[in-house]
């Protein structure tokens, strides 16, 4: 079977926001691989070391620089990449119209990619992407595994989570604790040199973005920043119980 | 028509319904605001949405006792096709994230994911949501028909109709399930639901146990008569339910006064709370990321303050 893990070059979470002319600007700060799809890569990686004869396949949208994140998934045992290179800002459904005719191309029977995108913090791409490759979808998940063509699991839900079953092909979403992401070691780093990153024009993909981007503000809300020196605990729980009934007036 | 797709549960319409039909009255001259109720035995949740909205259609059918993304995508795709709806508003819940995708797809119509403002202009709707884990706030504009979720708690319920609407029972091609369900662990709390809840307390690491947070956090919660809330490495120690995380993987809150009690403030979590009208934050680590955001905060060891807290509280 071939596996197909979705990534995206995202800004490091720890890593400050700058807006300039009404866009975030990324320049001079630490990009990643979106953890969140990092959590699908090593799934993919896991699948496969549990038994599953699988090909794992890489693929990428975005900007010449999101080779990066497409070379760190090859260190970490990714077989080969696809790299759809663009400088075109597409929001999440347009986006699944190239996962979906990628997917199709490979001949994939799975699809990972993470839950939520820590730029965006959008959570379309895995269902968008289901729905038009008319196949299931899990989203959400934190445990799986695969027997045959059977995906068995557990995932998150409005109110707690579920175990579930599923036949493939499907797409299914990853999040933080489905596992602990491995770091790529110095042979892998070498080894993936070797590797195949194969670069593909937007163009034959036939998508453009239904949103128009009009502005991005950093709204940061004014905090009053009155903070206490609790080495006298008294008198630093009754000052700011004073503060929250009598200043703030949001308790009783 | 504008369609709102009722979120409910325990046979009640969901606060974030109410929000929704504020959404959809904010869009004015667009059309009547038609309610979509999907479920089984829901004759109450249609009764009550009767009272906010220009018309009810309900489908109550046994096959959708349980919520599936498929066969909900095909449910509010086939009624807003009918109705030629402009707009369909569905619940920025997780459900609700995870299936209107599909229905934009089906439609070929934009998705306005998570919004916290939405205006007609012309043609075109203009839409607010939030980006890099909450810290930006980023404006959309599609042309309609547009699939939109809203975020929950952040827009107001309205004034209830003097009159009820008409009900009309509609009839549904389903698909089958292809995802089975095959066990449920549902996090029923006797507590006041975070995302209802005016008033929040939340635990992290600090509180140094399972214990501790049944003392600090639940004693702080319930003198307060405030939800409780988690961060993910407790939830992920054991220590809490999930139906308590709030973050990037939990529930998001907005109340009127966050506590965040033995919390350094990992961005993560941030995402989920840093749109609190106050927050409160008791930390030992004077460095803690969590009290840049703070409106009030102590410096200090939570076993000592919190105690002390509760009993100033009893004053």
């Amino acid at each position: 079977m071939r596996i197909l893990t979705f990534l995206r070059q995202v800004l490091d979470a720890e890593e400050s926001v700058h807006v300039s002319n009404s866009v975030v600007a990324l320049e001079n700060s630490k990009l990643v691989m979106d953890t969140m799809d990092e959590y699908g890569v090593e799934e993919a990686l896991r699948l496969r070391e549990s038994g599953i004869d699988a090909e794992i396949v890489a693929l990428s949208v975005g900007p010449a620089r999101a080779q990066d994140a497409l070379r760190t998934a090859l260190a970490m045992g990714v077989d080969r990449a696809i790299h759809v290179e663009t400088d075109v800002k597409l929001d999440a459904i347009a986006l699944s119209k190239v996962v979906a005719q990628v997917a199709q191309q490979e001949e994939v029977s799975l699809i990972l990619s993470g839950g939520q995108q820590a730029d965006w913090d959008s959570h379309a791409l895995g269902a968008a992407t289901a729905e038009r490759l008319n196949w299931p979808q899990v989203t959400w998940t934190s445990a799986l595994e695969l027997k045959g063509d059977t995906l068995t699991g557990k995932h998150d839900v409005d109110e707690g989570s579920e175990t579930f079953t599923l036949e493939l092909p499907a797409v299914v979403t990853t999040q933080q604790g489905l596992n602990e992401p491995r770091y790529p070691t110095l042979p892998n780093i070498m080894k993936s040199k070797k590797k195949e990153l194969r670069k593909e024009g937007l163009e034959q993909f036939n998508v453009t973005s239904n949103l128009k981007f009009t502005g991005a503000e950093i709204q940061v809300k004014n905090r009053l920043n009155k903070i206490l020196d609790g080495k006298d605990v008294q008198g630093a729980a009754s000052q700011l119980v004073d503060l929250l009934r009598n200043e703030a007036r949001v308790i009783a | 028509m504008i369609l709102v797709v009722v979120e409910h549960a325990n046979g009640k319409v969901s606060k974030s319904t109410y929000e929704m039909v504020t959404v959809a009255r904010g869009l004015g001259r667009e059309g009547s605001v038609t309610a979509l109720v999907l479920g089984s035995a829901v004759a109450s949740v249609a009764a009550e949405v009767a009272s906010a909205v220009d018309q009810v259609l309900v489908a109550d059918l046994p096959a959708l006792a349980q919520y599936d993304p498929e066969v909900w995508a095909a449910a509010v795709s086939q009624i807003a096709t009918e109705g030629e709806a402009k707009v369909v508003l569905i619940g920025g819940s997780r459900s609700g994230r995870e299936y209107s995708p599909r229905v934009a797809i089906k439609l070929n119509a934009p998705l306005l994911e998570d919004v916290i403002s939405l205006k007609a202009n012309g043609e075109s709707f203009v839409a607010e949501h939030y980006t890099y884990l909450a810290r930006v706030t980023e404006t959309v504009e599609a042309t309609g028909p547009v699939v939109v979720s809203v975020k929950p708690g952040v827009f107001a319920k309205g004034a209830p109709r003097s009159v009820a609407a008409e009900q009309f029972d509609v009839d549904l091609n389903l698909p089958s399930r292809r995802l089975q369900v095959t066990g449920k662990t549902a996090e029923k709390s006797s507590r006041i639901s975070l995302s209802e809840a005016e008033i929040v307390v939340s635990g992290g690491r600090g509180v140094g146990s399972a214990e501790g947070f049944t003392q600090y956090v639940e004693g702080l919660a319930d003198r307060l008569g405030a939800a409780v809330g988690a961060t993910r490495a407790i939830v992920d120690a054991g220590w809490r339910p999930y139906s308590e995380q709030v973050g990037q993987t939990g529930k998001t809150v907005q109340p009127k006064v966050y506590i965040a009690v033995g919390i350094s403030g990992a961005v993560q979590h941030l995402s989920g709370m840093n749109k609190s009208k106050v927050i409160v934050a008791i930390n030992r680590d004077a460095e803690a990321p969590i009290f840049k955001i703070a409106d009030y905060g102590i410096v200090g060891d939570v076993n000592q303050l919190v105690p002390a807290i509760i009993d100033e509280l009893k004053k």
